[in-house]
Parts: structure tokens; sequence; C-alpha cells
């Protein structure tokens, strides 16, 4: 019953208008084990989005670890999708990344005032896709202590519906 | 054909891309080393998706040019797209003119526009030209 599992996978929303960059930022995130959820626009995120927020999210099969964005989007930017995303109670524990082809520190240290935890320059590398899993570890290891079964050094289960987001 | 020789080739063909300004051998390099069992073709395909969705950006942006009075935001917008794609797929040269494009917007220079999205159309049709030879070839090594 309580058998240790493989790590369980990370699912990430990705939001980018581009199909080109969709289709490279779902092969960098597929390659480095992440499942991924692609959208093409900051109102199709928050509308999937929509579905966590629920009264009885415990319940519900879809989660989402990790939010990762293009800045530049026609109608609702990155940086809107950001704040709407921290402005939200049961939204803003979900890690946010921006990526951007421009290299505007205003605008990078505006992001990163605003809460999300990195700042891609596009083309996003594999190297940059690595820098992911300490903010989604950081998200869900307060959860750990209180759910092992096992004081050994393998990795804790924990079943998929309670981890936090 | 000795297959040894058909490899050399690929890779000769693919540091003359490189060595000519073509491609960015670290992004195109990156693109390579996504390709795995489950997608052995991503490069390829990627590509085809870029030169499917550029050949729509190129024509919006020549339409925009055409139309009066002439809206240099929505030229900058598409082209912003447009060279998003081309440096994810290491359009250098391609890349390069779109940079020059952008700054005659930004001036809202009729005539240096026209030029250099001739520029633009020009690396672009070059860029395929090359990619289709040398995907052909990558095919036939196996």
């Amino acid at each position: 019953m309580a058998a240790v599992e493989a790590q369980p996978q990370f699912h990430v929303l990705a939001v980018d208008d581009s199909l080109i960059d969709r289709k490279l930022i779902e092969k960098l995130l597929k390659t480095s084990s992440y499942q991924v959820t692609s959208v093409d626009s900051a109102c199709k995120a928050l509308e999937f989005l929509g579905l966590l927020n629920e009264e009885d999210q415990r319940n519900s099969d879809i989660k989402v670890h990790l939010i990762i964005t293009d800045y530049s989007m026609p109608g609702m930017t990155g940086y809107d999708l950001l704040r709407k995303i921290k402005e939200s109670p049961s939204l803003k524990d979900i890690p946010v990344v921006i990526m951007s082809s421009e290299n505007i520190p205003s605008r990078i240290n505006r992001c990163l005032e605003e809460g999300a935890e990195e700042f891609f320059l596009k083309p996003v590398q594999l190297s940059d896709v690595s820098k992911l899993k300490p903010h989604l570890m950081k998200e869900n290891s307060k959860e750990i202590p209180s759910r092992c079964s096992s004081s050994g050094p393998q990795q804790c289960f924990w079943p998929a519906s309670s981890i936090c987001i | 054909m000795d297959r040894n020789h058909l490899l050399r080739q690929v890779a000769y063909m693919k540091n003359s891309l490189f060595d000519q300004g073509y491609l960015d051998r670290e992004q195109f390099t990156q693109l390579e080393e996504l390709q795995d069992d489950a997608n052995p073709n991503f490069v390829e395909e990627i590509v085809t998706l870029y030169y499917n969705d550029s050949a729509r950006l190129i024509q919006n942006m020549e339409q925009t040019l055409v139309n009066r009075p002439i809206d240099f935001v929505r030229l900058e917008e598409i082209l912003h797209q447009f060279k998003g794609s081309s440096s994810s797929i290491g359009a250098k040269k391609v890349n390069d003119a779109c940079t020059q494009l952008k700054e005659y917007c930004s001036a809202e220079n009729t005539e240096g526009c026209s030029r250099t999205l001739q520029l633009v159309k020009q690396e672009h049709a070059v860029l395929r030209t090359r990619l289709e030879t040398y995907f052909q070839m990558v095919r036939e090594a196996g």
C-alpha cells in the first residue's frame, strides 16, 4: 500500500502564442520528464487553471505544478497573467516562470518583483529548464515530512491527490 | 553509397551552414539534442512548421507595407513574432535581416522597410533551400 513509487511527474502549463515556441518548450519540458499542457493565450491558461478553482480541489485530477509563460502575447500579456495568478488565493502558490525574447532589465525586475520565480531569455535551452526543479521541489517539500512513512533516504511516497499547489 | 561517407557529408554540410552564418550553432545543436527515439525527426518537423508559419507572417508584413497609411505598429508586431520563431530555429541571417527591418520600422522609414523586407525574404528562401538539401542528406544517411 505505502510502496515507494517513482517520483510523481510534475505537470507544467506552458503559455505561448507562437506555434514554433510552443512546440519547442513542449519538447524541452517532455525531454526533462515533465508532463505538459500548452495553450496559446493567457486567457486559455486562466480557463484551464479555472478548472482547479473548484471547491473540492482535492478530488480534482488536474494539478499544475508550474506555469511557464511568454511575456509578449496579444491581449493579456504574460505579466498580466502572472499578476492574476498571484492575486488568486487558490493559484498564488503555483510557481510562475516568464520567457521573453527581449532582454530588458526593467521588464525582468518587474516580473521578479511581481513574484515570478525565474525569467528565461528566448530561445529557451535545456539548461534553463533544468533550473525549474528546485522551484517545484520547494513547493512540494513542505508536505513531505508529515507524509513520510519511511525514515530512510528513499523517496517518500505521497498520494498524488494531496500534492499542494 | 557508404554510410560513413554520407554521415561525413551531413557533418560537412552542417558545419558549412554554421560557418557561413546561416544557422546559429548553439541553437541548432540544441534542437538536435532534443531529437530522440520518440521524435527522431524533431528538427525537420520544427523547421517545416517554421516555414509554414513564417510564410504567412511574411505575407502579412508585405500587406502592411501595401496599405495606406502604413501601420508600422502592426508591422513591428508581426516582425516580433517572425523574429522570435526565426531565432528559435537558429536562423541567423534571417534574424539579422529582421533586426535591420526592425530599425527601419521604428524609424517609420517606408523605403528602408520595403528594402529590408526583401532581404528578409531572400535570406528566408536561401535558408529553406539549404535546409531542404541538408535534411535530404540526413535522410539518405539514415
